[in-house]
């Protein structure tokens, strides 16, 4: 009888974006800090992938280019929180994003991260946002949860959306 | 300043254990373990306690209390939600909210308060031979936990957000109704899902847990129970690691419990996951198995005038006009609600980014938002999911959305946005990726007709799980009897919302509370006379 574990294993279907990554880990380029606030689970190459979508995803709120690096911390402090498993996932997707083969042929973003356009990176966005595989919509999903949970998290947000924050108890 | 009662009982002695901080391992013995402080894992607690038992509870989540409720989304969903709010189906289809700190689920529920509904019972009798769940029968039990947590209907005006479903229902002749709370003196601000900050919600944290812990049982936190210690048909010791302050990286420090009996009430995922572990015998593969959601969509409005979701009591009307007369073996039917919205979950939930997000969350004082949950588990092509076990131990739910489903999915989107607009809604926005706002009903529903429906596109949420030990007249069906001991075990139970052999058709909470009550009453008596912990 096959065990449940394995069963698992078959149905998760991931294990393709998985070696692609741990591929892609071992050609990453060596990516020089940025000298921002250290970060506690992400490392440089995932900022630099960050700090290419991030400003895509909220394009249209306004302030967030100038929170780039607070909003990228607050990535960072959100995945630290994470169970193992998902902490996992999501270096895993950094790492692919950060690669090479992950970017220009995954991704189908030409300019490395730190140079590509918006524009560019809005249409990869879209393109994984309605991808036929599911991976890349998981993808999507999961950076695009990530990024909007770490803007709307900062009160620094809730004036542009009327939101009057949380009332006084005490 | 409000009086916080879990520092002030930790203060006058109670015995609670982090286990976080535990410099070495820690052995136990009582008469009873209970894993899990929920819905089913307090109430039990309360019930043993009472009866004079030595009890030992053990919780996975963080011991947190009024004084740490700070009504803000970016502390509680880490602190107070199983995978920081982020818990998902093995396809990602899925969002699955359960809670994860002393009090479970019940410090961050919304407190509607519903008994399990007659056409529910009904089902359960004929289909799963639970011959004596007659509402007749369980009316005590249901009284005696409405008694217990101030259960009532709640006669302050609902918020706008729910006034909406009552307004716009009643002008398509649709029938809605009040909804009942757990509160005592609610400050009516709309938090529930962060823990209440004033004690005035009557969850687990604030009423069965502390009688529990006054009559001196022991609560061991940050512990996460591994598995039961197996032998001879019976359970030996519950053997648990601690976790660290953030509740995410085991320690290396190990709890053991050794109980003559062990209560299983990790809820819904967690239950059926620790038996796994155990490898608990499990001959009809009924373990994990029929694992139910409510699963839930959403539609978002645009009102002309202000809203305020975020404010106010966040659930006090319902409909169950697309319940009433669903037959188990026709199309799916739903209970209709409203959703409270937060800045942070509204935001990740939201389709789309860039500009069109952004202006849509500029509207957020604007919006209003319905949910419909789907009574999963009547019908056979709605048979639920599966819970199995990732390599480290953890658990996984594949609840896969049958075509079943997603029709109720489409009647559930027009129905809502046919109430929202009946309400004066501006523009409806079904939460799926291809919807955009639609401006009015006959574009809606044109729009409602086209959309594919699949997993990802639609946004499908759960607040709800149940079921994965279902209880049966017999083993060939189910894992445990219908007062939860287990077919297998001699000394194991379960008391909490994985016993459902179905899901409810409606909130579950009072459903656990009033089962867990009359499953604890019967093993406190069983329990009552027999020799001590070694003695067998
Ligand atoms: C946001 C939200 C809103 C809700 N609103 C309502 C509502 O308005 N009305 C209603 O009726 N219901 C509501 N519910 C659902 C209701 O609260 C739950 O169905 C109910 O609390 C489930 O009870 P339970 O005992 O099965 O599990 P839970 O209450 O979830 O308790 C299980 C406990 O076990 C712990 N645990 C799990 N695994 C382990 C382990 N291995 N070791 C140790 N501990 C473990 C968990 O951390 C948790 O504390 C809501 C739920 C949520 C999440
Ligand atoms: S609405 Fe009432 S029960 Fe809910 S958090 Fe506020 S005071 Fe507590």
């Amino acid at each position: 009888m096959p065990s449940r574990r394995q069963f698992l294993k078959f149905g998760l279907g991931g294990g393709l974006l998985l070696a692609a990554a741990g591929a892609a880990r071992a050609q990453r380029p060596f990516v020089a800090a940025s000298g921002a606030e250290a970060l506690a689970v992400l490392d440089a190459g995932d900022r630099v992938v960050l700090a290419a979508i991030v400003p895509a995803l909220l394009a249209g709120t306004g302030e967030a280019a100038g929170q780039l690096d607070a909003v990228i911390g607050s990535v960072d402090r959100a995945v630290a929180g994470l169970p193992p498993h998902l902490q996992a996932e999501v270096k895993q997707l950094f790492a692919l994003l950060g690669s090479w083969v992950g970017r220009r042929w995954l991704a189908g973003v030409r300019a490395p991260w730190s140079e590509a356009s918006r524009a560019e990176v809005a249409a990869f966005l879209e393109r994984w946002r309605f991808s036929g595989w599911r991976l890349q919509q998981q993808a999507y999903q999961a950076l695009h949860e990530l990024v909007f949970a770490a803007w709307y998290a900062r009160p620094g947000s809730w004036p542009a959306i009327g939101y009057p924050g949380p009332p006084e108890v005490r | 300043m409000i009086r916080d009662p879990i520092r002030a009982g930790i203060a006058a002695g109670w015995k609670a254990t982090d286990a976080s901080t535990l410099e070495r391992d820690l052995a136990l013995e009582a008469d009873v373990a209970i894993v899990g402080t929920g819905a089913g894992g307090g109430v039990t607690a309360e019930i043993l306690a009472q009866a004079g038992l030595d009890v030992v509870l053990v919780e996975e989540g963080p011991l947190k209390s009024s004084s740490d409720f700070r009504m803000v989304e970016a502390e509680a969903y880490p602190q107070l939600y199983q995978e920081s709010a982020a818990r998902k189906t093995l396809d990602k289809a899925i969002t699955i909210l359960q809670g994860r700190s002393v009090g479970g689920s019940t410090t961050v529920n919304w407190t509607s308060s519903f008994r399990t509904p007659p056409a529910t019972l009904a089902h359960w009798r004929e289909r799963w031979g639970l011959r004596e769940f007659t509402p007749e029968a369980l009316a005590p039990w249901f009284e005696r936990m409405e008694r217990r947590l101030a259960v009532a209907t709640w006669t302050v005006a609902p918020n706008e957000n729910n006034a909406l479903l009552r307004r716009g229902a009643d002008r398509l002749g649709i029938a809605t109704a009040a909804i009942r709370r757990n509160v005592k003196d609610c400050w009516n601000l709309g938090y529930c899902g962060m823990g209440c900050p004033t004690n005035a919600k009557q969850s687990m944290l604030v009423t069965c847990i502390p009688a529990a812990l006054a009559r001196g049982a022991r609560l061991v936190y940050r512990a996460r129970a591994g598995r039961l210690a197996l032998r001879g048909g019976r359970a030996d010791a519950l053997v648990c690691q601690a976790l660290d302050a953030r509740g995410v990286q085991t320690t290396g420090r190990r709890v053991m419990v050794r109980a003559r009996h062990y209560v299983v009430a990790a809820g819904g995922i967690g239950s059926p996951a620790l038996l796994l572990r155990s490898g608990a015998p499990d001959p009809h593969r009924a373990l994990g198995a029929r694992t139910f959601l409510h699963p839930t969509v959403a539609v978002a409005a645009l009102m002309p005038e202000p809203v305020g979701a975020y404010a106010g009591a966040p659930q006090t009307v319902y409909s169950d006009h697309f319940l009433e007369g669903a037959a188990a073996d026709g199309p799916i039917g739903f209970k209709l609600e409203a959703a409270p919205l937060h800045p942070l979950l509204l935001g990740m939930t939201l389709q789309g980014f860039g500009p069109q997000h952004a202006a849509l969350m500029e509207a957020f004082p604007h919006a209003h938002a319905l949910i419909a949950l789907l009574r999963d588990g009547f019908h056979p092509d709605s048979p639920g999911g599966n819970v199995g076990l990732r390599d480290d131990g953890s658990p996984v739910l594949a609840y896969p959305l049958t075509p079943y489903l997603w029709a109720g999915v489409r009647r559930a989107y027009r129905a809502m946005a046919e109430i929202q607009f009946a309400a004066g809604a501006r523009a409806v926005l079904p939460l799926h990726e291809r919807a955009a706002p639609y401006p009015s009903w006959p574009a809606a529903q044109a729009a409602i007709d086209a959309l594919p429906l699949a997993p990802l596109l639609a946004r499908v949420m759960s607040a709800h799980v149940m079921g994965g030990c279902a209880m049966a007249d017999r083993p060939e069906r189910g894992v445990v009897d219908p007062l939860g001991r287990h077919f297998q075990l001699d000394n194991v139970s379960v008391h909490d919302g994985s016993v459902f052999p179905t899901s409810l058709g409606a909130n579950p909470q009072l459903s656990i509370y009033a089962l867990a009550a009359r499953s604890a009453v019967a093993l406190a008596a069983a329990l009552a006379g027999k020799p001590a912990v070694g003695g067998t």
